[in-house]
């Protein structure tokens, strides 16, 4: 059997008046899975999801779900659904009518809608509110009757829009790990677009990472973390310390750039290696960032440097120390590691830091 | 210092006579009545103020009885309409003979107006412009319409104008062979006038292209050549001729219907001196003539003709022999309570389809 | 004391609307209602009575002039609601910045000129010798002058025009508040665009529709100018016949009874309209 994805698009391309939200987009979603479209607001991603749903048309390029070409399909007769950023919901019908809506306007008897809406309401976890109206649920239970008001339907593709947006980080946390069970439930393909990396990393099967209208990266979270494809990429997703400066030796991969403050780094370099003389960025994970009270050994630890303290972030496990190198001023962070050693760490004091070149990523800056 | 004291007092005592001697008249009057040239020179010679409210004779009445007779100081409702409101609402208050200069008015219209505005007694009203209603025609293509019912002829169905009010009920009765004055003193006779001219005027509503309601509205519809034949005001058809002499005012056989407006004093005005000081003033031949020129229509001055212009003359002179001026039915006074009956009458065939 | 305070605040607050409503409102109407109820028997002879209110259910002429205005401003009415309903569809949801406030003006110009002038200019469009006429003339249509003027279609006209813009504001007020996704969630979800106008557009806009017309049907069951002006000799018109009565016939009582039973009358139209809407009207006033 040969293998179709539930949703191709095909150098999908969007311009408006001399702009081009969408740039030539090409990805496969295959069924079943959970695919993310992850970038700043204004990087088009909005526009690529409106083209997939129908709500505007593309300049170029091909949209094909299960196979079949959408270009000339209306919104209200393609195999997807959307979860829209505010939910969408009908504040003028109660819940039931609201999951009812697509059956009717599909001629479906009333008494299968009846039941169909009850099952789907079953799923979603919220039984018997049928007669509800919107105004009287919470956040959370608005979001599973949106995401059944769908599901009730059964979409090829589930289009969500940053629909967890409006919510409060608590909820936040909780419906990430909601929509994600939804989705094992439902096994229906999801495309998701967030702003929010965090949200990108913990629910999807693949994350597509968008900037200026184009892919720069799709892979799944891991890769895009540790194998970040170029330096927009490893700068957007998850945190990083970011070095620029000139190239100045290359010993195979490894690139040793000496940054504008005049300190001297070490990096792998991840895609293109850059030639001597040439600009680079550096990037470094703050929890790949070792710390120790003596020194290292500078011989045998390019990246090792004394530092001060600035302040510490305490954030339980996620406790973030700020450090401020003492001859350039640049300014470091990194994780800070909850197991007594640096308990008492304070703002002013001078500690030690190093990490692997291995572990940091190097890229030649762009328009240089 | 004593010198100056009495010099002020002297100054005050002056400036409060005349303050006194020098009031502000409300006027209550029809459109052209009072002119501005006219008002000029009466403020001018009195130093009374002239403010003046133009109006017609049913939202006179309405007005004055609002207020109870007051607001205004003098008031011109025609003749035939004031014995009946004195009656029923007692707005208006005698005229004082002594004060008015009869010498000026002539005497046959002075004493007919006399006659009719006389209520228990006593003389309400004094005639000053009078005229007549009759048929406004364009002689280049409705000559054939010499009469009130000839309106209802096929030859002009659709090009005819009447106002629904009671001078068309009137018209059309006397042209029926009928004479509702005479029917004024027996409510059911009157009634039985009312019906058959009712079935007449619903006959006829087909012919009509729209009821007119101001004069500058008829005048405009026979301008335009929308409307040929119109029963209406003599003033309006000799305007008209001015412009197109195929129009003009033409008396119906049946006799054209003449008014006299009055001027009659509101019981609660304010300013009888002024009120009098007023009627004295515009009853002068030369001012009554001015008036003549404005209103298009004659006054009961005597010697008011001698200044008019001699187009306006002549032109009155084409629409009325001798003949037709001794065939002019004049409003007697109308009993109280017949303008319920005729209101009646009105709404129903304002309702025909 | 800080209640005897804020009780002197309420009342000082509250005063003017109480002085506008007894002197402006509620005294004029007891006045009438006491003029309603006396009945002429002669001169200067009156009884107290519903024989005013009696003449107007006993004489057909008079009920049947209230229902056709009744009927003509209800017809005024859906036909306002039928024009105004895609203007102002158009104006909130189709256009944005400028163009909305400049569409939105257009709408205004009529109004700043008097009723008078607006059917004034109805009238030189409309007549025999008017601009319409000329004009089919001219591109061969028709052989002949035709009066458009003087009959129920030119008051349906004039009326429209007067009311139009006090259907059209609610309108826009309500549709903009609509949110464009949940017409889009419709159109996603499978809806057609007369199914989301039905289930979605409509059940949002309900209580701008409501108010457009409450306002609209009063517009024009109160209207007294346009009626006279382009109907012509068949402009039968409630309000006129209350003019006649107070203006030209003097006769007061019956004005009054007849003023009494137009607020209850189009009261009880308006409760009908709502009840069938099922809105209410601190629902569809009260935003």
């Amino acid at each position: 059997m040969p293998f179709t994805a539930d949703l191709v698009c095909r150098d999908l391309t969007k311009e408006f008046k001399g702009f081009r939200a969408v740039d030539h987009v090409s990805f496969d979603v295959p069924q079943g899975s959970f695919f993310s479209i992850l970038g700043p607001s204004g990087c088009g991603k909005t526009t690529l999801l409106r083209m997939i749903a129908g709500f505007q048309f593309p300049t170029s390029g091909d949209l094909l779900i299960k196979g079949k070409s959408m270009i000339d399909v209306g919104p209200n007769k393609r195999p997807v659904s959307m979860v829209f950023q505010h939910l969408a919901l009908f504040p003028m019908m109660d819940i039931g009518k609201n999951i009812g809506f697509g059956l009717r306007q599909r001629g479906v008897p009333a008494a299968e809608i009846k039941q169909r809406v009850g099952r789907v309401l079953e799923r979603v976890g919220l039984p018997g509110i049928e007669n509800r109206q919107v105004s009287q649920l919470s956040g959370g239970q608005k979001q599973r009757v949106a995401i059944a008001r769908c599901m009730v339907l059964e979409p090829d593709v589930l289009l969500l829009d940053e629909p967890l947006g409006a919510l409060d980080l608590k909820l936040r946390e909780h419906m990430k790990i909601e929509l994600k069970a939804l989705q094992a439930e439902f096994n229906t393909t999801f495309v998701y677009i967030t702003h929010d990396q965090s949200e990108a990393l913990v629910m999807s099967d693949n994350i597509a990472v968008m900037n200026k209208g184009k892919f720069d990266q799709i892979g799944t979270a891991k890769e895009l973390y540790y194998e970040p494809a170029n330096a927009f990429v490893a700068g957007f997703v998850g945190d990083a310390n970011r070095f620029e400066g000139k190239v100045t030796a290359i010993n195979d991969r490894l690139v040793t750039i000496v940054t504008d403050g005049g300190i001297t780094r070490q990096a792998q370099a991840a895609a293109e290696l850059p030639i001597v003389g040439q600009r680079a960025l550096a990037f470094v994970r703050p929890e790949a960032i070792q710390l120790s009270k003596t020194a290292y050994d500078s011989a045998t630890h390019p990246n090792a440097s004394a530092q001060i303290v600035d302040s510490v972030l305490f954030n339980g496990a996620n406790s973030v120390v700020l450090l401020r190198d003492p001859q350039s001023g640049e300014t470091l962070h990194a994780g800070l590691p909850q197991t007594g050693d640096f308990l008492g760490l304070g703002k002013g004091e001078t500690i030690h830091t190093n990490w692997h070149a291995t572990q940091a990523r190097c890229f030649v800056a762009e328009g240089h | 210092m004593k010198l100056g004291l009495i010099a002020t007092s002297a100054l005050i005592a002056a400036l409060s006579t005349t303050a006194v001697s020098a009031e502000t008249l409300r006027l209550l009057t029809w459109g052209g009545y009072a002119p501005e040239d006219v008002i000029a020179i009466f403020e001018k010679e009195t130093g009374h103020t002239v403010e003046v409210t133009t109006s017609n004779n049913e939202e006179m009445i309405a007005k004055l009885r609002a207020t109870n007779g007051g607001g205004f100081d003098l008031a011109q409702p025609s003749q035939d309409r004031i014995t009946s409101a004195q009656e029923e609402f007692g707005i208006y208050k005698p005229i004082d003979m002594s004060r008015v200069d009869a010498a000026q008015f002539i005497p046959s219209m002075l004493a007919a107006t006399a006659t009719n505005t006389t209520f228990e007694g006593e003389v309400f009203g004094l005639p000053h412009v009078w005229g007549t209603s009759g048929l406004i025609v364009n002689t280049a293509k409705a000559a054939q319409v010499t009469d009130y019912v000839d309106l209802c002829d096929d030859s002009v169905a659709g090009n005819v104008s009447y106002r629904l009010k009671r001078p068309t009920l009137i018209g059309f009765a006397f042209s029926m062979g009928l004479d509702p004055f005479a029917a004024y003193s027996d409510v059911d006779a009157y009634q039985g006038v009312l019906d058959q001219v009712e079935a007449k005027l619903t006959e006829c509503k087909p012919n009509v292209k729209t009821y007119w309601d101001g004069g500058d509205e008829i005048q405009n519809l026979l301008r335009s050549g929308e409307v040929v034949a119109a029963m209406a005001w003599d003033t309006g058809g000799w305007q008209l001729n001015a412009d197109n002499p195929d129009i003009t005012f033409v008396a119906p056989k049946a006799g054209a219907l003449g008014w006299i407006d009055t001027f009659v004093l509101p019981s609660r005005g304010r300013a009888d001196d002024a009120a009098y000081d007023w009627i004295n003033f515009v009853m002068r031949p030369e001012i009554a003539s001015m008036i003549t020129n404005t209103a298009g229509n004659f006054t009961a001055a005597v010697g008011g003709d001698a200044e008019v212009s001699a187009d306006l003359k002549a032109r009155y002179q084409g629409s009325f022999d001798q003949a037709a001026i001794d065939n002019i039915k004049w409003y007697p006074p109308v009993p109280a309570g017949l303008e319920t009956l005729e209101g009646a009458t009105l709404d129903r065939i304002n309702a025909a389809k | 004391m800080v209640t005897d305070r804020s009780k002197l605040g309420f009342y000082l607050l509250i005063s003017p609307l109480l002085l506008w409503l007894v002197t402006l409102i509620i005294l004029p109407h007891i006045g009438l209602f006491a003029v309603s109820m006396s009945e002429k028997v002669g001169v200067r002879e009156y009884e107290t009575g519903f024989g005013n209110y009696a003449v107007f259910f006993n004489e057909p002429l008079y009920w049947r002039t209230f229902a056709r205005t009744a009927l003509m401003s209800i017809s005024t009415t859906v036909l306002t609601l039928l024009l105004g309903f895609p203007i102002a569809y158009y104006i909130a949801k189709l256009t944005r910045g400028r163009t909305k406030t400049t569409l939105f003006l257009m709408c205004l110009i009529p109004f700043w000129v008097s009723e008078l002038v607006r059917t004034f200019g109805w009238m030189i469009l409309l007549r025999e010798t008017g601009i319409l006429s000329n004009f089919l003339q001219y591109i061969g249509i028709l052989a002949e002058p035709v009066e458009f003027l003087y009959n129920d279609a030119a008051i349906m006209v004039g009326l429209v025009y007067t009311s139009i813009l006090f259907m059209i504001v609610p309108l826009v007020t309500t549709l903009d508040s609509l949110d464009d996704s949940l017409i889009e969630a419709g159109y996603d979800l499978g809806g057609s665009g007369f199914s989301i106008l039905r289930e979605i557009v409509i059940p949002h806009a309900m209580p701008g529709i409501v108010s457009g017309c409450i306002v609209v049907f009063m517009l024009s069951l109160g209207n007294y100018l346009t009626p006279i002006l382009l109907g012509g000799k068949d402009s039968l018109w409630f309000t006129g016949l209350i003019y006649t009565q107070f203006i030209t016939r003097f006769n007061w009582e019956l004005g009054s009874a007849f003023g009494f039973l137009l607020l209850g009358l189009s009261s009880a139209v308006v409760f009908l309209g709502l009840k069938l809407s099922r809105q209410s009207l601190s629902n569809t006033m009260g935003r």
